[in-house]
This record gives structure tokens, sequence and C-alpha cells, in this order.
């Protein structure tokens, strides 16, 4: 049984999960600077200790309607992809878990391809899925750009 | 370093280190790789210089000795591939040293062929760590043969594609003195190496050795040894390639010797000239040390001045330095709000170091760019025989420093440019003799410094760009249209040899056309913050100019605001600011849907910031300066709401995801914490242009085939009803936009206060265009000593196009009809209004008055 760890996140409600070993930090995107002309998922860039961090929405990535008003203030997830620093901003962070390879499933086959592409599987727990996610083709500028 | 001081030093540390760690033998392959790069570059150089004037013995006694050692060096670390190929290349080198054999071209070229050869396998050694499989018969035998003046033909060796990649560590060597000395050693000592019975022709390593010996450096080193001073201490056979015990020694010493002799290793700053090694100082040195003493140790003993240093420290160290001036910024920022702090002097003293740190680590990163240009002179050549021109390189300026990293990004483009000026700038020799041009063909590149800029030049005094024929690849490729084309001027067309999918190659050559056009310079060199430009004269040839930051890292910006957002433009690119505004001197105008501002006589088109990235906070914005920003030779005005700040910013890449929004070229942290964008000024005016350009091609649908003669611009405006009228825009002083208001009127007739005098106003034809409310367009012409405006409905646009009428005009003040830009428009006959607008001037009675009074505004 070999177990890995995962930080697990909710984006509108739904539970994801990113390998804990890819996450470097846990903040709150503030002081966003927008950048003009970007793509809609980009929420801008940000300066996180110094280091210049830019913020994908994960909701926006994901194909999700906005934050309603009057939510709690977002978190981001810090993801290192390519060299480059990136911060997924997504609704809260519940909890790392230990999970068994095991019990982990290939993603369905009917699955939107938005999702479809960013999913590399799915860990049945026992109230709900949890939907694991690659911050690769989740950040990668190729496959946002075919989104 | 001599062969066997090199070879020893080597062989010591494979001993020492090499039953400890497989990685050293690595490290020592590595190091060798390094330095056999360096010295094939020198021989590439002085081959062709050596070419050029064989009689200069100098050069070919340095070339002798370089490849020397690199013979020797591969002999010693059992690279036997390497080590045949220069043993043959040396050999032949050492026929023409002893003058038994005439320089001509092929024997260069076969020589050159040999370095390439050398390179190619250096190249396979430096990715898998041992000598490539191949076979160097075809070039060995030509080499032997050539050597024995045997006619060879030179198409039996095949050239070789050297990589492109310089092979080794990435710094570049500031410089590359020679080897200083040679050790005078006995032959006899040495084992022949090669272990076979000589060929014709050639010499043995004893032979070579002692033609080695004979061509010792410019610094001749006393002998050190005594032959008797060391014992044989193995007392067995020495196998080939292996040195006794004595030879180590004594070249151990030379070893030495060499650690003395300035810059022979390379250097990361260029050395201040040093004093040649004293001579006593030398052979207190050359006094036998213990074996267990590698050459590292050495070099750290004795050599103060210079280290090699790995890049990534130095990439470290421009990061850190990056950071803490970013620090400094936020602490100074912090301490300006705080006027009682006790912090502020110390931490002047500290924002004072952090600069002259900078500085320094700056300095370190910097370096000559003759380094990038090392390769050139081999290419000039090689191109010169290939295309059969006789081309002379000059280069001025090698000495100009800049940064390594920008060093690295320009070293292709440059090398394509140079390729390009050889092969399609420059006439072969006939067609220049048939010209009356001096039938070698110069190619030229210069650098200076220039603000924070480093300027390169590379001319040529070829032909000259083909301007027509620019026109019709235009036209075919689809890139411009001929309406497009018609209204440009020359430097325009010529500017589209740097449009991608632009190559007027007729002929694609070996050597250029290889699918890297001139769009990948242009790319290449605006990356990295640079501009280049252009400038061809027919038949005296093209000149490509290119200015880059001396550094990346640190720019110095202006914080400016639009949008409700903050954006740091590079001061570089600013001329000046302008304020504009309601009630500033200056006022943003409009032709149609232009933006543009008057400044000093002269039309400057705008950008306005916020709208060009469609922030919507910018729509209710009244921007209120305008920086005028040059680009190469384009000058345009960056329209933006505020102007904040200067601030020396530290560039940081952004992301891959945001690479595509081409109009930032990064991002920095401010004083105060917060990312700012970093425009680039050169994207935003293409951005703005095309954004311009969609608009007009909406309007241009249905284009006119027109040609280029009597070209002239012109100005398109309404005037009542029926065509488009246009005058030619040299006979209009000025357009105006004038409050109706402002306009006296008096029986029928109009006049406004202009410069202190009065000017009539006049209808254009029969038709009454003089508003009754609102803003008036006026043109406004001058003749001698008066004025006259001419009241139109609205001024459309301005274009060149040809001028020719073709139905003859049936009443007056019409010249006749024209097709202007695709539409029929009616040519005002200034002249016509020039007589009306004197006529007015002698009825009107105040007309010569200056400065009228309030009292007649009243009678308006």
């Amino acid at each position: 049984m070999s177990l890995r760890d995962y930080v697990t996140l909710r984006v509108g409600g739904q539970l994801f999960g990113v390998d804990a070993a890819r996450v470097h930090d846990v903040f709150h995107p503030r002081g966003l600077t927008p950048v003009p002309l970007s793509r809609g998922e980009i929420a801008g860039v940000l300066n996180l200790r110094g280091r210049i961090v830019t913020a994908v929405c994960a909701r926006r990535r994901l194909g999700l309607p906005p934050r309603p008003e009057g939510s709690p203030e977002p978190l981001a997830v810090g993801l290192e992809v390519h060299g480059d620093s990136y911060g997924l901003v997504i609704d809260s962070v519940d909890e790392v878990l230990k999970l068994d390879d095991e019990k982990f499933h290939a993603p369905p086959g009917n699955l939107p391809p938005r999702w479809a592409e960013i999913i590399v599987g799915v860990y049945q727990l026992e109230k709900e899925l949890l939907i694991v996610l690659e911050p690769q083709t989740l950040l990668d500028a190729a496959h946002l750009k075919a989104a | 370093m001599t062969l066997l001081g090199r070879g020893v030093v080597y062989l010591l540390r494979l001993q020492a280190t090499s039953k400890k760690t497989g990685t050293a033998v690595d490290d020592l392959i590595a190091e060798f790789l390094t330095e056999t790069a360096e010295s094939l570059e020198v021989v590439d150089a002085e081959l062709v210089r050596f070419e050029a004037n064989p009689s200069e013995r100098k050069t070919l006694d340095n070339i002798f000795r370089l490849v020397h050692t690199v013979k020797g060096t591969c002999g010693f670390l059992g690279l036997s591939r390497l080590e045949a190929v220069a043993h043959a290349g040396e050999t032949l080198l050492g026929r023409f040293r002893d003058g038994k054999l005439e320089v001509n071209a092929d024997a260069v070229t076969l020589v050159l062929h040999s370095i390439d050869r050398i390179k190619v396998i250096l190249a396979g050694l430096e990715g898998s760590g041992i000598e490539p499989e191949g076979d160097d018969h075809d070039l060995i035998a030509q080499l032997e043969a050539m050597a024995e003046g045997q006619a060879v033909d030179l198409s039996a060796v095949h050239a070789v594609e050297v990589p492109n990649r310089p092979i080794g560590s990435e710094i570049e060597p500031a410089e590359l003195n020679l080897p200083a000395a040679a050790p005078t050693l006995k032959t006899g000592d040495i084992d022949p190496a090669t272990g076979r019975a000589l060929r014709p022709g050639e010499v043995s390593e004893a032979d070579l050795e002692a033609a080695f010996a004979a061509a010792a450096g410019p610094e001749d080193e006393p002998k050190h040894l005594k032959a008797g001073d060391v014992d044989p201490a193995t007392g067995r056979v020495l196998r080939p390639g292996e040195v006794s015990e004595a030879e180590l020694e004594a070249a151990f010493a030379a070893a030495e010797a060499e650690v003395e002799a300035p810059a022979t290793a390379p250097v990361v700053e260029a050395p201040k000239p040093a004093a040649p090694a004293p001579a006593p100082v030398a052979k207190k040195e050359a006094e036998p040390l213990p074996a267990s003493m590698g050459g590292e140790d050495l070099a750290a003993l004795n050599n103060t001045q210079s280290i090699r240093v790995s890049v990534d420290v130095l990439e470290g160290l421009m990061t850190l330095v990056s950071e803490m001036v970013l620090t400094r910024n936020q602490l100074l920022q912090i301490s300006r709000n705080r006027e009682d702090s006790a912090f502020a002097t110390p931490l002047q003293r500290l924002s004072t170091l952090t600069g002259e740190l900078q500085d320094s680590v700056m300095k370190t990163r910097m370096q000559p760019i003759g380094a990038a240009w090392k390769k050139l002179p081999r290419l000039v050549r090689d191109l010169s025989h290939e295309l059969h021109k006789k081309i002379d390189l000059v280069m001025e300026g090698e000495a100009t420093e800049l940064d390594r990293q920008v060093l690295e990004l320009i070293r292709d483009p440059l090398t394509h440019m140079v390729r390009n000026s050889a092969d399609h700038g420059l006439e072969t020799t006939e067609e220049r003799i048939a010209l009356g041009k001096p039938a070698v063909g110069t190619v030229k590149l210069a650098a200076f410094h220039e603000g924070g800029y480093i300027v390169i030049r590379i001319s040529d005094n070829g032909k000259g760009l083909n301007t027509a024929r620019i026109r019709e690849k235009l036209v075919e490729k689809g890139l411009a249209t001929r309406t497009e084309l018609d209204t440009m001027s020359d430097q325009q067309v010529h500017r589209y040899i740097f449009a991608p999918g632009f190559s007027t190659a007729a002929k694609v050559t070996n050597l250029s056309g290889r699918g890297v056009g001139m769009d990948v310079v242009r790319t290449n060199i605006e990356q990295i913050g640079g501009q280049i430009d252009l400038n061809s004269i027919p038949g005296q040839g093209t000149t490509f100019t290119i200015k880059i930051p001396l550094t990346l890292a640190i720019v110095s910006a202006l914080i400016v605001g639009a949008g409700g957002q903050k954006f740091a433009v590079p001061q570089t690119a600013v001329m000046e600011l302008v304020r504009t505004g309601v009630t500033a001197e200056h006022k943003i105008e409009r032709i149609n849907e232009a933006l543009v501002l008057r400044l000093r006589d002269k039309l400057l088109p705008l950008v306005q910031l916020g709208p060009t990235l469609q922030l919507e906070a910018a729509k209710t914005e009244n921007p209120s300066f305008v920086m005028v920003i040059q680009v190469g030779e384009r000058r345009y005005g960056l329209v933006v709401n505020d102007v904040l700040d200067t601030e020396e910013i530290v560039v940081k890449p952004l992301a891959t995801v945001l690479r595509d929004v081409d109009v930032f070229s990064g991002a920095t942290i401010l004083g105060d914490g917060s990312v700012v964008l970093i425009l680039d000024p050169n994207a935003m005016s293409e951005r703005a242009g095309n954004m311009l350009e969609e608009k007009q091609a909406e309007e241009n649908e249905g284009t006119v085939e027109t040609t280029n003669d009597n070209r002239c611009a012109m100005l398109l405006f309404k005037a009542g009803s029926g065509a488009p009228k246009a005058v030619e825009l040299e006979h209009i002083t000025r357009l105006e936009h004038i409050e109706v208001s402002q306009i006296e009127r008096m029986d029928g007739r109009a006049a406004l206060q202009y410069r202190g005098k009065l000017m009539p106003i006049l209808n254009v034809g029969d038709y009454n265009t003089l508003k009754d409310e609102g803003i008036q367009p006026l043109l406004v012409f001058t003749g001698e000593g008066y004025a006259m405006g001419l009241a139109v409905d609205e001024i459309v646009d301005v274009v060149e196009d040809r001028l020719q009428i073709e139905l003859s005009a049936d009443r007056p003040g019409v010249r006749g009809t024209a097709v202007v830009a695709g539409r029929a428009c009616e040519i005002v006959d200034v002249d016509y209004y020039h007589l009306r607008g004197l006529a007015e001037h002698q009825r009107s009675p105040n007309s010569s008055g200056a400065g009228h009074s309030s009292s007649e505004r009243a009678v308006a």
C-alpha cells in the first residue's frame, strides 16, 4: 500500500485535490494587479514575498460561475510550472489527506473537455468524490490557450 | 599553455583524482573542451589573417602552437580521433612553417576543414563524454597529400556542419592572450607517440616538438630545469603517450610559468594590463613543488589577476543584488514617509552601498562585444570563397562592453546579418568592377555606447535594397496592398524585410535563406528591449542599426497611471513629457479616428494607453499627459492619465501564460510592494497601429491600382454635398478647429481673429459650409502677409496618392476630378481661393490692423 498526500480544496462546492508535494504555499491573493489583454483565466499578478506570482482563477479555468457576492475571501495555492510561480485561486482549503494509490481511478470518460485534460483521476472518498488536478496542464500556456 | 605543461597538469590531476570518482575525468574533459573551444576560435581567426598575409610569421607560429597544444592534450586524454586529425593538420602547418609549401586558399580551406572536424568531434565529446564514432581518413588523407605537395581535390572532403552553439563554458574569455611560454625540452625524452613508420611528408613527433620549441611564444622563459635534477622514478618502459617523471617536473614548471603569464585563463572581467611576471619570481616558483598540489591550487596561489567563475554563481549574485535593490527601494519609501526616523542616515549609506554593489556586480557581467564577433572573420572568408566575391570585413569597437546575457542573445542575429550583408548586400566582384566600384566589397561592423545603449551598425557598400522587388513581393505575399504601399516611403517599404514571412532571396544559397529571416532577427532583438532599423541607398549599400540596452536586469522607468492602474514605461524610450488637457497649451486633436498632438509645428500621432489596453475605467478619464516615445525612427505620443514617479526597477519576466500579451515586456515590484507591468513601447505602437490599420482596411475596401509617379500628400475633406474634396497638403499651412462663436460675421462675410490679424473665412464653392454652432474645421492657407481660412464640413483623412486629374472642371474653384485613395474627389483650385482671400482682405476695412479691439467683436 503506498500512500500519497493531497491538499484538498474546494472550488464551487466541488472537492479537488492537488499532490501536496507540488504545493509550495497557501496564501490570500491580495494586491492583485490585473493584466490587461490577458486571457480571462488570469486573475492578475501579485507580490508574494518578493516573487511575482501569476494568479489563475480556478473557477474561470474550470468554466464555473464566478464567486457569489459575500463569499469569504478566496485563497490561493502556490504552484510552480516550468519555473514560473503561479497561484491557483480557489474558494477554500480543506485539509491534507493521505490516500492510498490503489483507490485511485482514472477519470470517467464523460467529462467536458475543459475538465478532462486537467484531471488525472478520482478518489472515491466515503462522502464524496475527490478530483485530482494536474497543475501542469492546469496552468500550462498551451493548455490554457486551447481552453 | 604549452603542450607538456597542459598535458601534464591534466595527467597529474587525472592520476590524483581518477581513483576517487569517475566525475573527475569528466571535469577534466569539460575543462579541456572549454579551453580547446577557445583555442579553436582563435585558430579560426588567425588562419583567416594568415591567409590574407602569408608572410606574417608570427601568425603562423601562433596557429601552429595552438594546434599543437590541442593535439598534445588529446593525446594525454586518450582522445585518439582528435589527436589524429590535429596531428595531420599540424603536419601540414609544419610544412608551411618550413617554407616547403606555398600557402594558398585551398590549403587554408583544408586546415579550416580539419578545425571544423575537430569542433564536431568536440561537440560529440561534450554531449556523450566519449569521442563520437566517425571516419576521418578522407580528411587526413587530403591533409597528408597536401603536405606532400600533391594537388588536392577539396570536394573530396565534405565540409561538416559545425554546431552553432559555442562548445564548452558559456563564458567567453574577455581576451585570449597567446600562450606564453614554451619549454625547451629535450626531444629525445619522449617516445614517438604514433609508433608507426612515417609516411613521406609526414613529420615525426620529435620533429614537431622541435619545431614547436622553435616557435616559442613572445615571452621566452628561461630554462628552469636541468635534466639531471630528476631521476627517472619509474624505471620502466614508457607507454606511448606516457611521459617520464622528468618531463612531468619540467612540464610542471612550465605550467607554473604559464600561471604567471597574464590572462591565459579566460577571465570574466577584462584584466588590467598586467606587468610581465618578474623573472626572479618565476624562477622561485619553478622549484619543484609537491606533486599533490594540483594546477588549481597553483592557480589559486599565483593568479590574482583573474579567476574563472561559473555563470551560475554570477547569475545568482545578480539576482540577489536585484532583490537587494528592491528591498532598498522599499526601505527608502518607508523612510520618506517618516521624518523623524533615526534610520535615515544609515539607510542613505546603505542605499549608496547597494548602488555601488549593484554596479560592481553588473560589471562582472560585462564583456566586450568582440567576443560575439570572433567567428565572423572565418564566416566571411568562407562566404567570400563560396560566393566568389572579394569581401573585406572591418570591425570597429570590439572592446565595447555589454552584459553577458545580452551578448549571448545577439550573437546569432549578428552572425545572420553579416551573412546576409555579404550574401545579398554585396555584388559579385565582376558586377562591382562593371559598376566602377572597388572590386573588394566591404562589410563593416561597428559598436559604440550611446546613453544606456550599445549601438551596433552592420553596413555594406553593396547594391542597397531593391525597393521595387520588395514592393512586388509584399503584394505577392499579401503582406500589404498596393494602396497601402503607395502611401509608403521607400524607408517604410524597406522595413517590411523585418516582417514575418518575408524573404526576397531569389536564389536560396547554401549560406543564407535557410528560413531564418530578418523577422527572427528583429524578434530576437526586440525581445531584449532592443530596436533595429535600416537605411538603404541604392547603389551605395545598406546599413542596419541595432540599439540594445546595456543590461536587461535593471532599468530606469516612469510610473504612469491609466485606466485606474499603474504601469512602468522604460525611460530610455521616452523623449519628453507634454502636459495636455483643456487648460494646457497643447491640445489633443482628432483627424477622423486618429488622435494627434501638435508639437512644435509637427503632428504627433497619439496612442491612448487606457483604451488600447481595453481598460474600462479609461473611458471616464481625462488624460493629461502625452509621453513622446521614440521607437526606431517611429515617434508617437502615448496618452496617459497621470505620471506618478520615476523609479529604478528590476525587470522580472512574466510567466509563460502571459507571454502572448506582447505589450508587456515584464513586471516589477515597486517600492510600495505593488506589482506593476512594464510596457513595451515598441509592441504598444504596433498594437495601436494594427488597430488603426484594421479600421482603415474596413474603409478602404475596393482598392485601386495606381503607380508611383507624381505621388503627393493630399488632404481629403468634405464640404457641401457632392464628391469629397481634396487639396494638396503642401498648400495648407494649418488645420484649425475653431469655436463657431469666435467667428465674426459682417454683412455676409466671415472672419476670425487669428494670430493677431483678421483672417477672412471662405466657403467652399457655392455651398455655405460655415457652421452655425459647435466646432468649425478650417483649412488655413497663407500667402505673403495674409492668411485665409477655408471652412469645411469635415476633415476626412490625409493620404498619399498619385494626383492625376481626369475630368476637367466645370466651375470656378475646382481644378477637376481625380481618383484619390480609391475615391473620386474634386481637386480644389487653391489659387482661386487665394485670389478670393486677397480680395476679401482688400475689402475688409481693418485687414491690416493688428490686434483687433473688442468693439469689433461686439459688432459680430
